[in-house]
């Protein structure tokens, strides 16, 4: 039993089929990676798993609750954090602000009107976020506009926010997409050190192979809406199917 | 200083000073100088200013944090003002529990307005809150005539049970406003030379509570709470992923401000015991949005700044006519005087919104920040000049080395 577990889930979107009887499995403190070409449906079901869309049919069961018909607050609260293909962070607000809000999410829930208490005296939730900010390694830019930061650092804050939540599964949405090659190589050695130093399950949905390969410890092709092969890497690197869904019959 | 650091403590003091100094900062003219109409040190108008600064700092922490930008809070303050004028009626001319009252219909109100609204963000949130304010405005003025007295308005009478308090006062007039006996009309004169000092319990009143609620704005910026506003304003779908709840937050600001909005209301009845529909509508809400923005959204003082300068300008330019001007510029040959007079005419007296449209124009355009960010500027290019000076000084002398 995966500490993910999709079961049938179908999504469809008027006459187009997006989703059908996808089943996937994500093992605890795996690396589990979910490729396929464009339009493969990765991105549906994604945001199947965080809230963001309800599938029609199936099941998709988070540490053995159900996840279906949540706001995307509640699944966060369980244990996902989501990682954006465009980083999502608070561009208006300081990196040490940004750090902090997930820190409070952690600590106060979903809500808490905590209208009069000064921020700087939240000893804790700004420990926390400045030992994350150091162990992200961005310690010096704490008082920087987020908006400000180059897209490889608001990738590293952005991860650096859901890992501060400590959430048991890490979802990443193309994370290394329009990045250039020493950004990407840095953030594979990133998730990589996440994923051994940590006590936590990863989730990835990728396009660049380089990525997958160097990460991924359990791969899942998708193609046209449904599952093609679940196999270790090495498995997948040889499979025919996958070649034929990746570069058409002709190949 | 009252958990506050220095820069915060420091606007607070600002505010303080400018507030319990206004007699006189707002008098700077001998009352028989010819400039004497500048002045706006009158009990009346000071109250205006400090009420209609409570209104903004709590418009500030809805659409200055959040970036909710909603265009009803007009119809807080008319229910706060109802609701002080029913309490005069009912219970006693005591302002205490009219505000207190005031305050809290208003907040119950903003959180029926706000529960609805907040289901859309952006224009459609805007319009919304504007619907219901007209609604509000409308029902104030005709439907509901038996709690709002239509279109006469709210008003004092003989006889009102008043059960803490006398309907009538031995003279048979009606009893005025008061604080435990100090009345809000009340005003002492001082006369300094040829300077006219006036102090208004009321306005002092209002002064004080302004100075509460500006220290409690103050609070609210600087707590968690108000960092999840500007989360929220920042970016609404990081704040989903990260496990929190947008809505409650929004619903909470929205109801605080109706309760500042509610605040001024009732200080607005409690100076002047009545109530119309007027200050319901849409204009009035609008007026707010441009205190606001004049003054800088998102800032602690920019709203007090901006309540300020459109109620000095409104009072101060509406009272300017034709013949005021005809002795300004009497100096001039006669048929240059007339055509001086023929083009400022527009922006004067009842044309004041001109001159009010012109200026916000020439704000947003060039300081999008406000009027604060004008302070920041001029502030900015003293200190340059300053080490420019240093700069210089010390280019001179290191040659001499």
């Amino acid at each position: 039993m995966g500490i993910l577990e999709v079961k049938d889930v179908g999504k469809r979107f008027g006459g187009l089929q997006a989703l059908s009887n996808v089943n996937l499995s994500v093992q605890e403190n795996s690396v589990h990676a979910i490729i396929g070409p464009n339009g493969a449906g990765k991105s549906t079901l994604l945001n199947c798993l965080v809230g963001k869309l309800i599938p029609d049919t199936g099941s998709v069961m988070f540490d053995g609750q159900s996840v279906l018909g949540r706001a995307p607050y509640e699944i966060n609260q369980m244990g996902i954090s989501r990682v954006f293909q465009t980083p999502e962070i608070f561009g208006d607000l300081t990196v040490l602000e940004n750090m902090m809000i997930p820190c409070f999410a952690k600590r106060d829930g979903a809500f808490e009107l905590n209208a009069l208490s000064s921020v700087l005296r939240q000893k804790d939730i700004l420990q926390k976020a400045e030992h994350m900010l150091e162990e992200m390694n961005m310690a010096d830019k704490r008082h920087m506009h987020a908006a400000a930061m180059s897209r490889g650092d608001k990738r590293r804050l952005e991860i650096g926010m859901c890992l501060s939540q400590e959430p048991r599964l890490l979802l990443l949405d193309e994370p290394t997409a329009g990045m250039a090659r020493a950004d990407t190589n840095n953030t594979i050695d990133l998730l990589k050190q996440i994923s051994d130093e940590r006590d936590i399950t990863i989730a990835i949905i990728e396009h660049d192979m380089h990525v997958v390969f160097s990460l991924a410890n359990r791969i899942t092709v998708l193609a046209q809406g449904t599952p093609l092969v679940e196999d270790d890497p090495q498995n997948i690197r040889g499979n025919p199917k996958v070649r034929e869904a990746y570069l058409g019959e002709s190949a | 200083m009252f958990g506050l650091d220095k820069k915060d403590t420091s606007k607070l003091i600002i505010v303080a000073c400018l507030a319990l100094l206004a007699p006189f900062i707002l008098n700077p003219f001998p009352t028989d100088s010819a400039l004497a109409q500048f002045n706006a040190g009158y009990p009346d108008l000071m109250q205006r200013f400090v009420i209609f600064g409570i209104f903004a700092i709590g418009f500030n922490i809805l659409f200055g944090l959040t970036g909710y930008l909603s265009f009803g809070h007009a119809a807080f303050l008319g229910v706060g003002s109802y609701s002080a004028v029913w309490m005069f009626k009912l219970i006693g001319m005591n302002v205490i529990p009219a505000i207190v009252l005031s305050v809290i219909v208003a907040g119950l109100f903003a959180l029926l307005i706000g529960f609805v609204s907040l289901r859309r963000s952006g224009i459609y949130f805007s319009i919304l809150t504007l619907a219901f304010a007209q609604m509000s405005f409308n029902l104030a003025y005709s439907v509901l005539t038996p709690i709002t007295n239509g279109e006469t308005g709210l008003q004092l009478t003989l006889e009102d049970p008043r059960i803490l308090g006398v309907s009538a006062t031995a003279d048979g007039s009606i009893p005025v406003t008061n604080l435990f006996g100090l009345e809000m009309r009340s005003t002492f004169e001082m006369a300094v030379g040829p300077w006219a000092f006036q102090f208004n319990a009321g306005y002092y009143l209002c002064a004080l509570i302004m100075l509460a609620a500006f220290y409690l704005s103050i609070r609210i910026f600087r707590s968690p709470f108000g960092m999840m506003l500007r989360a929220v304003k920042s970016n609404q779908q990081r704040m989903n992923y990260t496990g929190l709840n947008t809505r409650p937050y929004t619903l909470a600001a929205f109801v605080i401000s109706g309760m500042y909005a509610g605040l001024a209301g009732g200080l607005m009845a409690s100076m002047d015991p009545l109530a119309g529909a007027e200050r319901m509508q849409w204009t009035a809400s609008g007026e707010v949005v441009l205190m606001t923005i004049l003054g800088g959204a998102g800032t602690l003082i920019g709203p007090v700044l901006g309540a300020g300068f459109i109620k000095y300008f409104e009072n101060i330019f509406s009272k300017i006519n034709d013949n005021v001007l005809h002795t300004w510029f009497s100096f001039l040959p006669d048929g240059m005087e007339d055509a001086v007079v023929f083009i400022i005419h527009p922006f004067i007296g009842k044309g004041w919104h001109l001159t009010l449209g012109i200026l916000f124009m020439l704000v947003v355009i060039f300081l999008p920040g406000g009027l604060v960010e004008g302070g920041q500027r001029i502030k900015g290019w003293l200190s340059r000049r300053k080490s420019k000076d240093g700069g210089k000084a010390a280019g001179e002398t290191n040659p001499a080395e």
